[in-house]
């Protein structure tokens, strides 16, 4: 438990700072100052636990069936890393109070740090590796919030980006790597996966799983060739770049590399490509730092050149290698984390950190200037300073490489100590001169600030790192000696061809005598002092060689993909409505064919087919003939109306045919409104269709229309064919004892599944409502195209409506009351209705049926939907589910009684939803299309009646 | 009679899919609608053909004694089809508005809301 405390506390104390920092800044900077100074207790009181041996793991169940827990494990390397987060997160933070800007808003900078924080102790404490890999995707993301701080600068966001981007996709690799290891193993628990090296190395998948971890491991540690985001990272405030670039960020994927090393290492792959590109990067690194004119610049390089160097020492693999991988780890966290905030102060206070503009810093900084003396003398290796140490076993371990297996049986195994040695002046070369050009020197005429010694609080932090750097090399095994080496013995179990360490092994010791790396160094010194006096000639010679940075190539890739996506995007998104409509129908086209085309099918089932007669042929013709008519018709557009009418017709006859009486009335009648609304949107349209498609466009329509019209027939001939279960024996056998009516649809509708009906009628009812909100508008600025007709309206059809529309009404009023046994009910009644009142409008004209029929139908239709709601809920008063139906007997004069199912209230509700929708929706499109041709109607002035042939 | 069925769905699907690839707003809305009505007569089919046997009417009462539901049609997708016939109208009339309001507003028909430039 205070394992997950030591995490959580500085996770949930990010919104400390963000209150606090309401308040004042210094209350900011104490509320970061607290989470991680707790947790660095609650860790130091772990101590005796994580240096006992078996590591300290806790865990809770998380999704135990995919193998994720939520577990946690505190071993010595862990407990390492764990220290160097928390404690150089604490001098971080101090450091930050007085670098801050008192424009820059404290409690953002300071929660993202604590974000990054608890990210970083998740990664360094999990003991389940998907849970590792959460972590450190927390991490790219909270760097890349710290480095783009300033987001007001453009440099800054594009180094923040550039890190995501590169340490992001690093992180896939990573989880595809997890997930490889996880297969081998079958367990995420690194308890497990540790133990199973063995398993791991002789594994097929080991090569891949190697790759996919490696690259997520470079990615973040900057190695070579994906260190340019490092430099690039340094737009951050100092701090940050401090904390990132000396103990945290990029030391997770050292830390990776040494978690999975009981796994991963031990083969000749993982010595070979991991030493070469530690190596390759220390070289690259060191070289590019010499020629750096910014500060941070230079740490940024020496930084990616140091990370190289404890790479290739946990390539090496060998014991005494990972504990001076270690052992640097430690070191390299405490002077680099130290140079940073030099460089940070000498930019604070000087207002530039551009070598070429600094110089003689020493007189008017003199503690700063002995602190980055002392700083860089660690960084250069110079005896007595941590750096030292760690550099000569490292050259150690280069020559004894050189000697063993497997670079032993390389011709070219001398390199090794080579390489080394050159590492070693280049890295004393530019720490030379980040202390000379600086502080020493000319100092120059003016400085773009004052500088000056700062406060305590400022230089503290700094000098509290150096102590560590300087008493470290004079007594290391006090300062570090048992956190190294249980974490390097962490690091190093369990891989079997690891020599054990030497038997007259008694901690890191200051003196080995004259040997050949004590010789290396020397070397390295007094070369690394005349590559710094030649340090013009090699800028000026580097200055004239081609441009090859990783950041041009990385934005001119970047760039090559966006411009790629942008062709895909705008080949497949052109703004054209009939290709994506094209698309969507082929890609069905495809996806429904293809597995009926692989495995074959038969089209006809083996159910025996009705005989066709005579009068269904004829339908059947009629029907094709409209259907096709309508398409070839189509720019005409009134006949293709009309030919979509004969094919509405047509179906309803087929309803009729098939035994489905209720749906010819409905199919009838709503063929009636639907066709009076087609005619209606053609007042406001065009009446014909232009000409515009290319034969070849119209050729591939008439394919895909073909082939979706070939493929809904086969399905549903297929389908036709075949025998199939159905619960409608059920609803046909229950109908009546338990719905009360022998009209089995509409107890369906209104019963069996009447809230599905109730879903219906409010959709129906939104439709209406959205037509009525998308409908309105004032009068255009152009003139409508057309005018509203002048005619009288037909004479007969006027004479004939009013009496038949008692006649359909009282129609109505029958088929709704016997709906619920005979065909009929509330959708068709109210249809028929609708029908009947519409009617009025084509016959007489707007005004006089709006004069005469004062209704709000929208009303009537929200009316309807709370009927039908309210019935159900009827249900609840008898203690029975929500539109649960019964029926009573209601004692009648002279019949003696009727007997009424409870269903016609919610029948009465229907009715009404629809004859208010679809009167609102056909008079709110004809209200239109006046407003369009007249203008809005005055609702002052009485509707004028016009031509009223009743009129006396 | 299953042939005529599915080569008029058939017919009415490659009408509406052709009506719904044209460039103006009228054909979309025919094209809708015809393919509302295949769908339609395609979900009844699901149900089978089954001549002179409405599931409605007095004989029901004797289905619920004896179990017997051999002359019936499937009314299941009959309800279906039922509401689905008057959502679609619902579906055309939405459409239908938006296709006159795209043409009072941009002045055009043309289904992308602007003329072709060439």
């Amino acid at each position: 438990m205070t394992l997950l405390w030591i995490i959580l506390l500085p996770l949930l104390g990010l919104v400390l700072p963000l209150l606090a920092s309401k308040h004042s800044r210094a209350a900011a900077s104490i509320s970061a100052f607290l989470p991680p100074a707790i947790s660095l207790g609650l860790l130091l009181s772990l101590t005796s636990s994580a240096f006992g041996g078996e590591p300290l793991i806790v865990r809770w169940p998380w999704m135990p069936e995919f193998g994720m827990n939520l577990a946690l494990r505190l071993d010595g390397l862990g407990f390492l890393f764990a220290f160097l987060i928390l404690a150089i997160g604490l001098l971080v933070v101090t450091y930050a109070h007085w670098y801050l800007h008192h424009d820059d808003p404290p409690g953002r900078f300071f929660s993202s740090l604590l974000l990054f924080m608890g990210a970083m102790l998740g990664v360094v404490l999990s003991e389940n590796l998907m849970l590792l890999v959460v972590f450190w995707e927390l991490t790219s993301i909270s760097s890349f919030l710290l480095i783009g701080y300033w987001h007001d600068r453009p440099e800054a966001r594009e180094g923040a980006r550039m890190a995501l981007a590169i340490t992001g996709s690093g992180g896939l690799a990573l989880i595809g790597g997890a997930l490889l290891l996880g297969h081998m193993v079958g367990s995420y628990q690194l308890t497990e996966i540790l133990a199973s090296g063995d398993l791991i190395r002789n594994h097929d998948l080991y090569l891949p799983a190697l790759a996919l971890v490696l690259l997520g491991a470079f990615t973040k540690s900057a190695q070579f060739p994906f260190h340019f985001w490092l430099p690039n990272a340094m737009t951050a405030p100092t701090p940050v770049s401090a904390y990132l670039h000396s103990a945290t960020m990029v030391k997770a994927g050292i830390f990776l590399m040494a978690r999975l090393h009981p796994a991963l290492a031990g083969t000749a792959t993982w010595v070979f490509v991991v030493s070469t590109v530690g190596l390759v990067t220390m070289v690259v690194g060191a070289y590019v730092a010499i020629k750096e004119h910014d500060l941070k610049g230079l740490l940024a390089y020496s930084t990616i050149s140091h990370l190289g160097l404890i790479t290739a020492m946990l390539g090496f693999g060998v014991k005494l290698a990972v504990l001076g991988a270690i052992f640097h780890i430690f070191n390299h966290a405490a002077f680099k984390a130290s140079l940073f905030m030099t460089a940070g102060i000498v930019d604070h206070e000087a207002g530039t950190r551009d070598v070429r503009e600094l110089g003689g810093l020493y007189q008017s900084m003199p503690i700063v200037f002995t602190l980055g003396l002392l700083g860089s003398a660690a960084m250069a290796g110079v005896p007595f300073f941590n750096g030292f140490l760690s550099k000569e076993m490292f050259f150690h371990e280069a020559v004894y490489m050189a000697e063993h297996a497997p670079f032993k049986e390389l011709t070219a195994a001398w390199l090794l100590p080579v390489v080394a040695t050159i590492g070693g002046i280049l890295s004393v070369a530019y720490s030379i001169r980040f202390v000379v050009d600086t502080f020493l020197g000319e100092e120059p005429d003016s400085f773009p600030g004052h500088p000056h010694d700062p406060s305590l609080g400022f230089w503290g932090p700094v000098a509290l790192l150096v102590a560590v750097s300087v008493v470290g090399g004079i007594v290391p095994n006090l300062v570090a000696g048992s956190m190294v080496e249980y974490a390097s013995t962490a690091a190093s179990t369990g891989v079997s061809n690891l020599e054990a360490l030497p038997k007259k092994y008694h901690g890191i010791k200051l003196w080995h005598g004259f040997n050949i790396p004590l010789m290396m160094s020397g070397i390295a010194f007094v070369v690394g002092f005349g590559v710094f006096t030649v340090r013009g000639s090699i800028i000026s010679f580097h200055e004239s060689l081609p441009d090859v940075r990783g950041k041009k190539i990385f934005e001119s890739l970047l760039s090559g993909f966006r411009a790629l996506s942008r062709t895909v995007t705008e080949n497949l998104e052109n703004g054209s409505l009939q290709r994506y409509l094209a698309f969507m129908i082929a890609t069905i086209l495809v996806a429904g064919g293809l597995p009926l085309w692989q495995n074959g099918f038969e089209v006809a089932g083996a159910r025996s087919m009705l005989a066709p007669d005579a009068v269904s042929v004829i339908g059947w013709a009629l029907l094709v003939v409209g259907a096709v008519a309508a398409a070839s018709l189509h720019r005409a557009r009134i006949q293709a109306l009309i030919s979509v009418g004969l094919v509405g017709l047509m179906i309803s006859l087929a309803f009729v045919q098939f035994s489905g009486p209720d749906l010819a009335m409905t199919q009838l009648s709503v063929e009636v409104v639907n066709v009076m609304l087609l005619l209606l949107a053609l007042f406001g349209l065009p009446e014909t269709s232009p000409r515009e498609t290319t034969t070849l466009q119209r050729i591939r329509d008439i394919g895909l229309a073909i082939g979706a019209g070939g493929g809904a027939g086969l399905v549903s001939y297929g389908i036709m064919t075949r025998e199939y279960g159905t619960i409608g024996d059920y609803l046909l056998t229950h109908s009546y004892p338990e719905g009360y009516g022998t009209n089995v649809v509409n107890v369906i509708l209104v019963d069996f599944r009447g809230f599905d009906t109730m879903g219906e009628i409010s959709v129906l009812v939104i439709a209406a409502l959205g037509l009525c909100s998308m409908l309105t508008g004032d009068k255009p600025d152009v003139p409508f195209p057309r005018t509203p007709a002048r005619e009288r309206y037909p004479m007969i059809l006027s004479h004939v409506a009013r009496p038949l529309m008692a006649l359909v009404l009282a129609a109505a009023i029958y088929i709704f009351l016997r709906g619920h046994n005979e065909p009929g009910g509330g959708f068709i009644a109210g249809l028929i209705t609708t029908v009947a009142l519409i009617i009025q409008y084509v016959a007489h004209g707007r005004d006089w049926a709006d004069n005469r029929m004062r209704m709000n139908f929208r009303l009537i239709a929200l009316v309807g939907v709370l009927i039908a709601v309210a019935s159900g809920m009827a249900a609840w008063w008898f203690d029975l589910a929500f539109l649960t139906q019964g029926v009573t007997r209601v004692p009648m004069p002279l019949i003696d009684y009727v007997k009424l199912p409870s269903t016609i209230a919610f029948d009465l509700g229907v009715f009404l939803a629809v004859v208010g929708s679809v009167m609102t929706m056909l008079l709110r499109l004809g209200a239109f299309n006046h407003e369009q041709a007249m203008g809005p109607r005055d609702p002052m002035t009485p509707n004028k009646e016009e031509d009223d042939p009743w009129k006396p | 009679m299953e042939a005529l069925v599915a080569s008029a769905i058939g017919v009415m699907v490659a009408s509406g899919v052709y009506l719904l690839l044209r460039a103006r707003t009228y054909p979309v809305v025919l094209g809708l609608t015809l393919l509302s009505y295949a769908a339609n007569l395609f979900v009844f089919s699901m149900g089978r053909l089954t001549l002179d046997g409405p599931p409605v009417g007095k004989a029901i009462k004797k289905v619920a004694k004896t179990g017997e539901v051999a002359p019936f049609a499937d009314p299941l997708p009959q309800a279906l089809v039922l509401t689905a016939i008057v959502i679609s109208f619902g579906m055309t009339a939405f459409i239908v508005a938006l296709a006159v309001k795209s043409m009072a507003t941009l002045e055009t028909d043309h289904v992308d809301g602007e003329e072709p430039s060439s």
